[in-house]
């Protein structure tokens, strides 16, 4: 790799002066009636010249609202954003944004796309085309020009989008996870091509903001990693990374980075919301306002099953199941959580270990386990408990969602609440705790058998 | 490809039972027909010479006749895009146009199209005076109205739906709002809007044919077109010359679907957003690849492309930023208030003088007669989609499951839709008064004539495109007979049915106007029912009546939509849709 030879430019080792200021910023969503709900509180953020820096958390955290505001797409409730001294009030110039989804246009070809973003800037069509052209040949394009989106794979419809983010010449490049729509060596390839540009100082930027939820690529790329928590979104931890360029997986010391921010993002007490054993500050008395992730009941087992094979026998590092089971921390955070929250494992410092009646869930057959899993269920997940009560309470046995969906709205937005119920809903029915029937959306103890 | 139902897909704030909201907005509409017809009622007199063109019967004057009605079906499609591109902007950008529009699109459609043009003549005659382009542009607009509301409500859908990353995107390039329409928003509604487009088209002809004759009151104008060429053949009892007027008929729609929207409807999957190409949805026209492959014609059509850019990049926009006290002080409940208050106050209003002029000369026990009427009409609308579809859904399924036998029936059953099949009611008349059979019951098919072929073509794209595993996997556990029918097919095709059905029943309720009356010759037949009533009040010029019957022919179609239609629609796409 040619950067390993060059010496990284000094811009890119000394960060420089402020380009952009997050003073408190705070957003909220309304929803409607009720209480607006928090996505992200009191942050603030420094980006200096001549820095990547990743913005690390799950999701529901609140850094793509950030990078939202700071690209100017939306307004912040609360708090300021300066770019380059200036409040920012709507898109900037100076700032570009790649995609997750790519966000190219079906119907204008590969040229076209990356033309686009130099029309509003009043380019002449001459040097639109010859500045989009080099764009193209920076970002491995060339040859492709006259394609259609449809007709490239992911990763090259995302070069089209790094090369129409980059033909505005812009200052500051914002990317929202841009590379976890695509396949894991297509992204890996798009990631070193993209550092080994930015070493090379061939890139015209001067810094580069990346949300991401993958750690790896968090620690791979960035010089300074902010990690937040969820509910609301607030930032938990900086932490610097001064691995050199071209930085290697397999290392010692990524490896320690990367133990270490998995460890800090599964701390017990950044998610109050999933502990109610500890005495949650926000306990709403019977802790029935705790969301819940919709995972389902098979990827659980599966999971517990996984931990008590060889070589985990009940006890792993959450970065190494996570690569056996190839699982991006998105996937397996809400997974090792429930665990947790149904005390079928511990999850602490980075490692997730299997409890005993975890273990003997593993051991036992289907009823045995549907017994099991009902009981932790009563034990743990109040809205299960309620809803089985009030079940048993009316002599009917029956009660319409509404019942329970306007109760969690009275603690979390009417999307939580539906996630929260679709997943007691699963669990419930897999515990044979009670019966759903969703055409006329109601809970019931009729066994359908 | 499924027909696509646009204002029954459309999210809307409102649900099926009508409120307070929709009952002003109904008091809008009908309250603004009774202005215009107020307005026009003083000047109609003087204009009541009529104007008669000599229609020949002469077969070789039946091309000029077509090209002149192929026009007035241009001019209304312009009509309609024009229209739709500005009320569905409109809609999408403003919150509060968007709750008057919107709900005013819902009656609009709901008004029998016939009647517009009864009503908007009087106006088109006042622009005009003494000369027949006022006929001809009301001809023109009564095209409109058979093809703009659904082509509006497409277009507000996709507005509605524009991917969120592509906005995001637009706003982050700051494309502006101009070229942010032309670059994202026309292109990302293009598909939808052509289709509808052809779809309107379709149920077009069969007006198209009927307004060139005007009958209102004391004035008769007759337009040269097909349809007048029909109208006298009737009078001449000649089928000679109604043979003649259907194969020019079959022709002129053969070469608008080549020539216009094969082509268009090819040209747009361009536009569709899905990255991955779909398989099966092939829409191929040789005039296209024609275009595409000829280099001459390419030349012909740079001009035209930089043209367009030109036009694209206009920078058109606010000259002025609003101030941060206008924009807030603009969008306080405050605004809202008073906004509301002026869409009531003037529906109140309008409504009142409708009301007023219909209590003029009728009472209580006409609305009576009306509403019973009404209640004939929906009868014969409901037992007719219920045999229709009794019939052709065992035969859409059959054909829809054989994928060759699919794809020749296909085209077939989308050209019979769009034969306006006005241009049989004489045989069928014919045959009625040689049979002497009871016209209440035998004209009653007419109605359906033209738009049972919308459940046909439905039901065979819903077999077509039942996924082979499901068959297989049926097959495989030997799910036959009754049960084959009930659990595999019937389920399977439902939601395709349910978008034919509706476009069926819209489409008879339509067509109530001209089937519930039919000429022969000196035979007139009649059939009880409110098509029948509204469509003898206009001819004697009673728009008292006209008005009172429109009002409540709408009434009877909204409701039916929104209480039967739309939560049937509503099942099927939760728990029928296979995806």
């Amino acid at each position: 790799m040619v950067a390993s030879q060059l010496a990284p430019a000094p811009s890119r080792q000394q960060p420089g002066e402020v380009m952009l200021d997050v003073q408190n910023v705070c957003q909220a969503y309304s929803k409607g009636s009720a209480s607006d709900l928090l996505v992200l509180d009191g942050v603030n953020l420094q980006l200096r010249e001549g820095e990547i820096v990743g913005l690390l958390g799950r999701s529901g955290s609140g850094k793509s609202s950030l990078l939202r505001i700071i690209a100017g797409l939306t307004r912040p409730k609360k708090g300021q954003v300066t770019w380059q001294g200036q409040p920012i009030d709507g898109p900037p110039k100076g700032i570009a944004m790649v995609f997750q989804s790519f966000a190219l246009f079906p119907w204008l070809t590969v040229l076209e796309n990356v033309e686009i973003g130099l029309e509003p800037l009043g380019v002449p069509a001459s040097e639109r085309r010859s500045r989009s052209l080099q764009a193209i040949d920076l970002i491995g394009l060339d040859g492709f020009e006259n394609a259609y989106p449809k007709e490239l794979s992911g990763g090259m419809r995302q070069r089209v989008g790094f090369a129409r983010g980059l033909v505005v010449h812009p200052k500051l490049l914002l990317m929202d996870e841009p590379f976890s729509a695509l396949d894991v060596l297509t992204a890996e390839t798009l990631r070193t091509d993209l550092i080994d540009l930015w070493m090379e100082g061939k890139l015209p930027l001067r810094s580069i903001l990346l949300v991401t939820h993958n750690i790896e690529e968090a620690v791979l790329m960035c010089d300074r990693v902010v990690i937040f928590s969820s509910n609301p979104g607030r930032i938990a931890a900086e932490i610097p990374i001064d691995l050199p360029h071209p930085r290697n997986r397999s290392e010692p010391a990524f490896r320690q980075l990367v133990d270490d921010i998995y460890g800090r993002m599964t701390r017990p007490t950044e998610r109050p919301a999933a502990t109610p054993h500890a005495p949650a500050p926000d306990a709403q008395g019977s802790g029935i306002g705790m969301t819940l992730p919709n995972v389902s009941t098979n990827l659980l087992a599966g999971l517990m099953e996984a931990l008590m094979q060889s070589p985990f026998d009940g006890k792993a590092d959450l970065p190494e199941i996570a690569d056996e089971l190839t699982m991006e921390v998105d996937e397996l955070f809400p997974l090792a959580e429930t665990l947790q929250l149904l005390a079928f494992a511990v999850v602490e410092h980075g490692d997730i270990r299997l409890t005993d009646d975890g273990r003997r869930f593993v051991d036992e057959d289907v009823d045995a386990r549907k017994k099991r899993f009902r009981e932790h269920l009563m034990a743990h997940v109040p809205i299960a408990a309620a809803i089985r009560r009030v079940l048993d309470e009316r002599s009917s046995h029956r009660a319409p969602y509404r019942r329970f969906s306007e109760e969690l709205e009275d603690f979390m937005s009417e999307e939580f609440a539906e996630e929260t119920l679709a997943a007691v809903i699963d669990w419930g029915r897999y515990a044979e705790l009670f019966a759903y029937d969703e055409q006329s959306q109601s809970f019931s103890l009729e066994d359908p058998a | 490809m499924p027909l696509h139902h646009p204002s029954l897909t459309t999210a809307r704030p409102w649900r099926y039972i009508p409120s307070v909201w929709d009952a002003l907005i109904f008091a809008l509409v009908i309250g603004a027909i009774a202005l215009v017809l107020f307005g026009g009622h003083e000047t109609l007199q003087p204009l009541a010479e009529s104007q008669k063109t000599q229609i020949s019967l002469d077969p070789s004057h039946l091309p000029y006749y077509a090209l002149r009605t192929t026009l007035r079906m241009l001019g209304g499609i312009v009509l309609s895009f024009l229209f739709t591109l500005i009320y569905g902007s409109l809609a999408q950008k403003s919150r509060r146009a968007e709750m008057v529009l919107i709900p005013v699109l819902d009656i609009l459609q709901s008004i029998p199209v016939l009647s517009f043009a009864t009503f908007t003549l009087v106006f088109f005659l006042n622009l005009f005076p003494g000369s027949l382009l006022g006929a001809e542009l009301a001809a023109v607009f009564q095209i409109f109205t058979a093809q703009a509301w659904n082509m509006t409500f497409s277009f507000y859908q996709s507005l509605k739906t524009v991917p969120k990353d592509l906005s995001d995107v637009s706003d982050s390039l700051r494309l502006g709002g101009w070229r942010r329409f032309w670059t994202l928003e026309l292109p990302f509604a293009a598909p939808g809007l052509i289709w509808n487009a052809m779809m309107s088209m379709s149920g077009a002809w069969f007006f198209v044919v009927l307004s060139e004759v005007i009958d209102v009151g004391a004035i008769h104008i007759t337009l040269p077109g097909i349809g007048a060429y029909v109208s006298a053949a009737i009078a001449h009892k000649d089928l000679g010359a109604i043979g003649w007027a259907m194969l020019t008929m079959l022709g002129v729609i053969l070469l608008y679907d080549q020539l216009l929207f094969r082509p268009l409807v090819a040209w747009s999957t361009k536009f569709r957003v899905e990255l991955v190409a779909t398989a099966g949805e092939e829409h191929e026209s040789w005039l296209l690849d024609f275009f595409q492959r000829a280099r001459l014609a390419q030349r012909l059509f740079r001009p035209l492309g930089a043209v367009f850019r030109w036009f694209v990049e206009l920078r058109i926009g606010a000259p002025v930023r609003p101030s941060r006290q206008v924009i807030e002080a603009w969008d306080s409940p405050i605004t809202d208030m008073a906004w509301f208050g002026l869409i009531a106050v003037v529906s109140l209003w309008v409504g009142w003088q409708a009301f007023a002029y219909v209590t003029a000369t009728l009472g209580l026990n006409d609305l009576v007669t009306i509403v019973g009427l009404g209640g004939l009409t929906l009868l014969r609308v409901l037992v007719l989609i219920v045999l229709a579809s009794l019939f052709w859904v065992p035969i859409g399924i059959w054909i829809g499951l054989r994928p060759k036998w699919a794809s020749a029936a296909q085209p077939v059953a989308q050209f019979l839709a769009a034969f306006p099949a006005d241009l049989f009611y004489p045989i069928v008349v014919t045959l009625i008064v040689y049979y002497h059979v009871n016209p209440d019951i035998f004209l009653s098919p007419l109605m359906i004539l033209g738009t049972q072929w919308y459940i046909l073509f439905n039901v065979i794209a819903g077999a077509s495109a039942m996924p082979s595993d499901l068959l297989e996997a049926a097959s495989s556990f030997r799910v036959r007979g009754l049960n084959w029918w009930l659990k595999v097919a019937l389920p399977g095709v439902f939601p395709y049915f349910v978008t034919g059905a509706i476009t069926a029943s819209g489409g008879a309720w339509n067509a109530s106007l001209a089937a519930e009356v039919a000429q022969w010759g000196e035979t007139t037949l009649h059939a009880h029912g409110l098509g029948a009533y509204i469509k003898d009040a206009t001819t004697s010029g009673d728009f008292h009546r006209g008005l009172l019957g429109v009002a409540v022919m709408s009434l009877f179609v909204v409701l039916f939509n929104r209480l039967f239609w739309r939560p049937l629609f509503e099942f099927s796409a939760r728990r029928l849709a296979l995806n």
